[in-house]
């Protein structure tokens, strides 16, 4: 079959820290003590002062990458934050050039690295359909011949014609997914795009991802929802420190990848998460994460016994409305808990919630409540939100913990209680027929 | 990052990219976005004032307004014999032209940073949409000098000189201010992603450019010895040539109009080199 994408020796060194001294001052006095005063001592200290103090601050983001890609293969690409998953997505869409190596592509590309892209609130929504398909690559005549079905799967027809910035959040990304969903190209790039929205809406976008790839298109997926992965791709490619560390059949190597994932991580009660790499536009940084239980510090919890989650973090962008949610997975990474400071997610109400945060650290706490969750092992993820959907920082399943049922909770039980859930509900039986009537 | 057409690959990208590469192929594939963005520019830019629309009107009439009083009724600089709106505004519509295509696009990488970091496209679109929308302003303002001109042609007291039969000068002379303007702003947009502070020197930068433009005073007042200062700045002979078409003062100089087209030439090719080369990877660090 004819190769649409190949990559060649592709690798991408990125400087860390402050790239340049970021003012022309310091840049004109390198200049000047480099060409004029030739001072070679006090040359080497400016360098190292503009490019941080540290001299080996430089990281190969990617490197070596060789990869072809068939046309209609769904390819999924899997890895932790950080292995250079992004990188390669935006080297392959022309977002940002590679250091080195070269990539060749047949046909037209799309590239899906965020939902909604170029969308302006003044404009309509008809209005943003143009503008952001044409942003996406699309012509006028062809937004034209889709118009009606793009505004018909958004299911927003009655406000097709009111500025976007009164819509509610929902239907702002059901408008953005409708117009990305109708991309007619041959290549589709796309970004964990479905990591925004209600479940059912994810689920729209899943389905109509299956259809689109049925189409003999190429489709590189990038996800760390391995369920949609294992349902939707052919192939995947794993990366690790931004080398390819495994490619293959997507069930066998999300398994290989899970456990491998999983099972380096150990129980803590505590993460500091100031050098771990996360998730989100960046604007808010998870500083640690802690779990206690009666009020000291545990990680491995009866099951009648209160959690209490506390998260330290710090906002970088002044105004930033932000949201806290907590998830807990299971060891297979589903997750089968997630809560939030939402009004509707909590039984008080948290004062912070989606309020403009000035810049400085913050911390919040939430409890779940004993006899809530079965006993097993489990994974927190810790994911802050802006404009109550939009990722500010996801720090992954990151920290371990484990409840367990040493103190014989469930003295009349001789077995294992199957399930994730062991909430104490309400039970009443009575007999509503004697035995003697039955026999009538 | 070179996008070239290969003879078995549709597209090929590499970490290195030609001195000077504009695609025009692929800018003419992106048309309709570069026609979008431009309506989209003009719709959005009024929104939410009061106003409106009102206010492509408002700065040249006031403006002119105060050069009018200040530097005419009360500094009393002389005007080539001209009533003082009309010459301040006929001098005020080419710059404001010039000054808008220059502000407008200085920030078109840094200020897009958001929207370049997630899609590709051809990014020189946003710029050359912006220089597109500041046309329409001027279209507007060109009008509303020529509603004054038509004014001051039935006010019996004023005569009035011009040399319409040059009028073919107009869009040569649009042009020169648009893409020097486009280049400048391309120079800096570039220049901006790396060096930040530079971006607030740009209001001055704009301002000293005015005075050393025969805006607010005609080239025959200026002494011999700042005579070069002024011939230097490639505003100048534009200026010049637009009053001595529409009002008959000023001068026609064919040097300074060749000074100002080479001019105009070479800051827009040097403009177009940095931005190809900065906006491949100006991403990582923005």
């Amino acid at each position: 079959m004819r190769e649409t994408i190949q990559i060649n020796n592709v690798s991408k060194l990125y400087k860390l820290g402050q790239i340049n001294s970021g003012t022309l001052r310091n840049d004109l006095t390198i200049w000047w003590n480099k060409v004029v005063k030739r001072d070679k001592l006090k040359l080497q200290h400016l360098n190292n002062y503009s490019n941080g103090i540290n001299k080996n601050e430089f990281k190969w983001a990617l490197k070596d990458i060789n990869l072809s890609v068939e046309k209609g293969t769904i390819l999924g690409i899997i890895g932790k934050n950080g292995a250079g998953k992004s990188t390669l997505l935006k080297i392959l869409s022309r977002i940002t050039a590679p250091t080195s190596g070269t990539v060749r592509m047949n046909g037209s590309i799309s590239s899906l690295l965020e939902i909604g892209t170029g969308f302006h609130g003044e404009l309509s929504g008809r209005e943003n359909i143009y503008l952001n398909g044409a942003i996406l690559g699309m012509n006028k005549k062809e937004i034209d011949n889709n118009l009606d079905s793009i505004v018909e799967f958004s299911g927003v027809e009655r406000y097709i014609d009111t500025p976007v910035k009164r819509y509610s959040s929902g239907m702002y990304v059901r408008l953005a997914f409708a117009v990305a969903a109708h991309l007619d190209s041959n290549i589709l790039l796309i970004d964990e795009v479905l990591a925004v929205g209600d479940i059912e809406f994810q689920r729209k976008c899943l389905d109509k991802m299956g259809q689109i790839a049925g189409g003999g298109r190429t489709i590189l997926f990038i996800s760390h929802n391995m369920k949609a992965i294992a349902n939707l791709c052919d192939r995947v490619v794993m990366l690790e420190n931004g080398r390819i560390s495994n490619i293959g059949e997507p069930k066998k190597l999300i398994r290989s990848y899970l456990e491998s994932n999983m099972s380096t991580k150990t129980f803590s009660n505590e993460i500091d998460m100031t050098d771990i790499p996360q998730g989100g536009n960046g604007t808010v940084s998870i500083k640690k994460i802690r779990l206690f239980g009666d009020n000291s510090p545990n990680c491995n919890f009866d099951v009648g016994e209160e959690i209490k989650i506390q998260v330290d973090y710090y906002n970088q962008l002044e105004g930033n409305k932000l949201c806290i949610y907590i998830s807990i997975h299971n060891e297979n990474e589903e997750v089968i808990y997630v809560s939030g400071n939402l009004n509707s997610l909590s039984i008080n109400t948290d004062k912070w919630f989606n309020k403009p945060h000035p810049i400085g650290l913050f911390q919040s706490y939430c409890i779940i409540p004993g006899n809530f969750i079965n006993t097993g092992n489990y994974f927190l993820s810790v994911n802050i939100q802006y404009d109550v959907n939009q990722h500010a920082a996801i720090s992954g399943p990151i920290l371990k913990f484990k409840i367990s049922d040493e103190l014989g909770s469930i003295r009349e039980l001789n077995q294992e209680l199957l399930g994730y859930m062991r909430k104490k509900i309400y039970w009443e039986s009575k007999q509503i027929l004697l035995n003697k009537d039955c026999d009538n | 990052m070179t996008t070239s057409k290969s003879s078995n690959w549709d597209l090929t990208i590499t970490s290195h990219r030609g001195w000077f590469e504009l695609n025009f192929g692929e800018l003419w594939q992106y048309r309709d976005l570069l026609w979008i963005y431009f309506r989209r520019n003009i719709i959005t830019e009024y929104k939410q004032t009061i106003l409106g629309p009102l206010w492509i009107f408002i700065p040249p009439i006031v403006t002119t307004l105060l050069f009018t009083i200040v530097f005419g009724k009360i500094a009393q600089l002389p005007t080539d014999g001209l009533p003082g709106p009309l010459f301040y505004m006929s001098g005020l519509v080419i710059w404001n032209y010039f000054s808008s295509s220059f502000s407008g696009t200085s920030n078109s990488l840094s200020g897009n940073s958001g929207l370049f970091g997630k899609v590709y496209f051809p990014r020189i679109i946003i710029p050359i949409a912006t220089l597109l929308s500041g046309l329409i302003r001027f279209f507007i303002h060109f009008i509303l000098f020529l509603c004054v001109l038509i004014y001051y042609s039935f006010n019996s007291n004023v005569e009035l000189f011009p040399n319409y039969y040059l009028g073919f000068f107009f869009p040569i002379l649009i042009l020169i201010m648009g893409i020097q303007g486009l280049g400048f702003g391309l120079l800096f947009s570039a220049i901006t992603t790396k060096y930040r502070d530079l971006r607030y020197i740009l209001g001055y930068c704009m301002r000293l450019l005015m005075y050393a433009s025969p805006i607010i005073f005609p080239l025959s007042i200026v002494p011999d010895k700042y005579r070069l200062v002024i011939l230097i700045n490639p505003i100048t002979s534009v200026i010049e040539i637009f009053r001595y078409i529409s009002l008959g003062t000023g001068q026609i100089n064919y040097y300074g109009l060749f000074y100002s087209i080479s001019f105009t030439i070479i800051i827009f090719i040097s403009g177009l080199i940095i931005f190809n080369k900065v906006e491949k990877n100006f991403i990582d660090t923005a």
